[in-house]
């Protein structure tokens, strides 16, 4: 008779050591083949551009859209090449990303935050986007930037100017190339003493969201270092589409500057409202009274008409600046499309270029090998002069542009000049700036 | 007193689009039945009424100036447009300069055709439907309306300026006895007031004093008594409906200089309204006036700063306050009539 040596514990000993033999080599596979998220594995790579198709910043997000199909045409070896000549990094070869040809997919923000959020998740999960980048709001860029972090991808911002995105709410795997509203407070503040003098009182208008309240605080703050008095800030409701009754007040308020912290259809008909009750004529403590719009966007003012005529405020970039990088992009995009191109077309432009840089100098999709690609990358030859990624917030440090609505237009394109061009070091701040005060980057997440 | 007088003044142009638009909603009510969620679309597309002539007005052959360069260092194309090519700079400059005005003839018969339209073509089939349905129905065509203008005119506003005599802005303060520069208000909101005040009078004095008023006012009062005369009061209807269409249009074409028009202005002021048209009274067209003048007041002190200190976001939620004070004290409205919406 047998007697078999077999016992239960025994069994499950076995079964534990012979399954784990048998998952081992698939536990390293699987490890290998999804070391982070969407790791590109045949021969292309698919980027996700999440621009507003339809809402109120349709037109923005149309001319980012144009520029990101141009980047990816330059990026992949087709057209003039733009700015990927004039670029100081000489990393990109025009063959795609480290070989593999660009593809993209895009996502309609509606300039919602939750609907941003779907959509980058959409193209993430579905398409396999291994970067998401676009946005003409600091609400919806502040929210993807949460979901990329989350998800393990890369976030390179698009138009957001709220010192939120790279302040309290900034992320180890958002990047940010746009401006902030502390910059636009540094960049126009001593054009203002030089245009207006050091006694002035100021009245504000302000948007009552993330990117209102975070450039009122800037403006405050800079007019008020130069001595500004501020009279009052009132916040308006975004879906204001009538400004009289927040600009009547106004004219018995003492004050003789009105900032209008707006943008968008808010900009565009509280600048249209101030005009029309003539507070451009009047003359309040024996001073001209003047009007200040800090955020300025070529495709915005259009829709202002001749209300922006002699009107202050600052842009990250303009078409019509004369360096080569600026004039590289102008006659690439403006070939392509039959116009030049705006900011926000520029930024992401440069996004794309950036992003794509950095994977070839790191030699990885990794979403951490790219963030350390770009943390502390200093560049040239994109349009704003010499410029710094910081690593300690992920915030471009470049040039900023003060401008003023033009009086005598050429052309409906040429809406701004360019009034002064205020170097990078004087817009520059601590990266513990208390306006900028409340947030950690963490760690990078590769995810998967 | 002259902040007072200035929200005062500020709340009676508010409260001229308001009653405009509610005044249209209550006659499309009132008659038909309907409640027409596409209402603030008509007022849309009549302000892009204004775009369109300022377009057509506008348009240009290009020829090349050697002298002048465009954005890329090219010749530049140098636009001159037909109406002053044909009519001379001074005769058709004036033309371009008045598009506004001009497009008040223009609007008329486009709103009447689109009014005529959208009733034979959507609406008369949820006649017999519930308001829900009719809801959705006149809210999907007012979502797809404004997409068509999006894409033809894009997501931006469009700058459409007033002529350049009722540019600027007039010192009322002098007339009233202030110091000059106290109580500025610009031209063009005192003409929308009294344009508004016209079309709301010309629209009583036609129910009030002609034959076919007097029919529709019987119809609204006792539609059944009316059909068992023999009077086609359906055909009647139809026609109000291309004037409500049409009195939408004139106050959207009027306001084009006020704000820039863009394709999401109708929805802006439609929930608006129609807490007017509630408030007013379901049915009552005095109410609808009333109603809109009252609450654009309203709106406009709560933006008052001394009253915003002591009740912060006031502005944002006023007129749904006043609205419900009203509806628990007076469930039927301001002027509304016994029997309406109540079945």
């Amino acid at each position: 008779m047998s007697k078999s040596n077999l016992t239960r514990r025994g069994l499950i000993k076995t079964s534990a050591i012979a399954g784990a033999g048998v998952a081992l080599p698939t536990i390293f596979t699987a490890s290998s083949a999804a070391a982070f998220t969407n790791e590109p594995t045949g021969g292309s790579v698919t980027l996700g551009f999440n621009v507003p198709q339809t809402g109120p910043y349709a037109d923005e997000g149309a001319d980012e859209l144009r520029a990101y199909e141009l980047a990816v045409e330059h990026l992949n070896g087709g057209g003039d090449g733009g700015m990927m000549n004039t670029f100081s990094s000489k990393a990109l070869q025009g063959n795609g990303i480290m070989g593999k040809k660009v593809e993209y997919v895009t996502g309609d923000t509606q300039t919602k935050s939750d609907a941003a959020r779907a959509s980058a998740k959409s193209m993430i999960e579905k398409d396999g986007a291994i970067m998401i980048t676009g946005g003409s709001s600091s609400g919806v860029a502040v929210a993807v930037q949460g979901l990329c972090q989350e998800a393990g991808v890369i976030f390179m911002a698009g138009l957001t100017h709220s010192n939120d995105t790279t302040g309290k709410d900034k992320k180890a795997n958002g990047f940010r190339h746009f401006f902030n509203a502390y910059m636009s407070g540094a960049a126009l503040a001593p054009v203002l003493q030089s245009l207006y003098g050091s006694d002035r009182k100021a009245y504000h208008l302000t948007a009552d969201y993330t990117w209102g309240w975070t450039q009122e605080e800037s403006i405050v703050a800079s007019t008020e270092a130069l001595g500004w008095e501020t009279v009052n800030t009132v916040k308006t409701p975004l879906a204001a589409t009538d400004f009289s009754s927040y600009i009547a007040p106004v004219l018995n308020s003492g004050a003789d500057v009105l900032v209008l912290n707006h943008y968008g259809g808010n900009m565009v008909n509280s600048l249209t409202n101030a005009v029309q009750f003539g507070l451009r004529e009047k003359e309040v403590n024996g001073k001209n009274f003047e009007i200040v719009v800090p955020l300025y966007s070529r495709l915005m003012a259009r829709g202002a008409g001749e209300n922006v005529k002699g009107i202050h405020g600052s842009t990250n970039w303009h078409w019509s600046l004369t360096d080569d990088a600026s004039k590289a992009f102008v006659k690439s995009f403006g070939e392509k499309y039959g116009f030049p191109p705006s900011q926000a077309a520029h930024t992401c432009y440069c996004q794309t270029l950036l992003y794509a840089d950095a994977v070839t100098r790191a030699g990885s999709f990794n979403p951490c090998a790219v963030g350390e690609a770009l943390e502390g990358f200093e560049f040239d030859g994109l349009g704003n002069g010499k410029t710094l990624y910081r690593a300690e917030d992920h915030q471009c440090f470049k040039d900023v542009l003060v401008v003023r609505g033009k009086e005598n237009p050429t052309s409906e394109f040429d809406l701004l000049e360019v009034v002064e061009v205020t170097p990078a070091a004087q817009v520059t701040y601590e990266p513990d700036h208390p306006m900028f005060a409340g947030g950690e980057l963490g760690a990078c997440n590769p995810g998967a | 007193m002259d902040a007072i007088i200035l929200q005062i003044l500020n709340g009676l142009d508010k409260g001229s689009a308001y009653a405009l638009i509610a005044l249209g909603l209550t006659l499309i009510f009132g008659t038909l039945g309907v409640v027409n969620f596409a209402h603030g679309a008509l007022f849309m597309i009549g302000a892009f009424c204004a775009v369109t002539l300022s377009r057509i007005l506008n348009l240009s052959y290009e020829t090349i100036d050697p002298n002048k360069t465009d954005f890329l260092g090219n010749p530049a194309k140098v636009k001159t447009t037909y109406v002053e090519d044909w009519l001379g700079p001074d005769m058709g400059g004036a033309i371009i300069d008045w598009a506004v005005p001009l497009a008040i003839l223009f609007s008329i018969p486009v709103m009447v055709a689109i009014g005529f339209v959208m009733e034979r073509g959507l609406i008369k089939h949820f006649y017999k439907r519930p308001h829900a349905d009719q809801i959705l129905v006149t809210f999907g065509l007012a979502i797809v309306l404004q997409e068509i203008i999006k894409y033809f005119y894009g997501a931006n506003p469009i700058p459409t300026g007033a002529p350049d005599v009722f540019r600027g802005s007039f010192d009322f303060g002098v007339m009233l006895g202030f110091d000059p520069n106290a109580i500025i208000y610009p031209y063009w909101r005192l003409v929308y007031f009294a344009f508004a005040a016209v079309i709301i009078g010309g629209v009583f004095a036609f129910l009030q004093f002609t034959t076919f008023g007097m029919v529709v006012r019987a119809g609204m009062a006792d539609r059944e008594t009316v059909q068992l005369l023999g009077i086609n009061i359906d055909k009647r209807f139809t026609i109000m409906f291309g004037i409500a269409a049409a009195v939408a249009g004139l106050a959207g074409v009027m306001y084009a200089p006020i704000n820039s028009p863009n394709y999401h202005m109708g929805m802006d002021f439609l929930v608006l309204s129609f807490v007017v048209v509630v408030v007013g009274g379901m049915g009552s067209l005095p109410g609808a006036v009333l109603a809109g003048f009252l609450l654009g007041v309203l709106e406009s002190f709560a933006s008052m700063n001394e009253i915003k200190s002591i009740l912060p976001g006031i502005d944002q939620i006023i007129i749904y306050l006043v609205a419900i004070i009203i509806l628990l004290t007076r469930p039927r409205g301001l002027m509304g009539r016994k029997g309406v919406m109540e079945e």
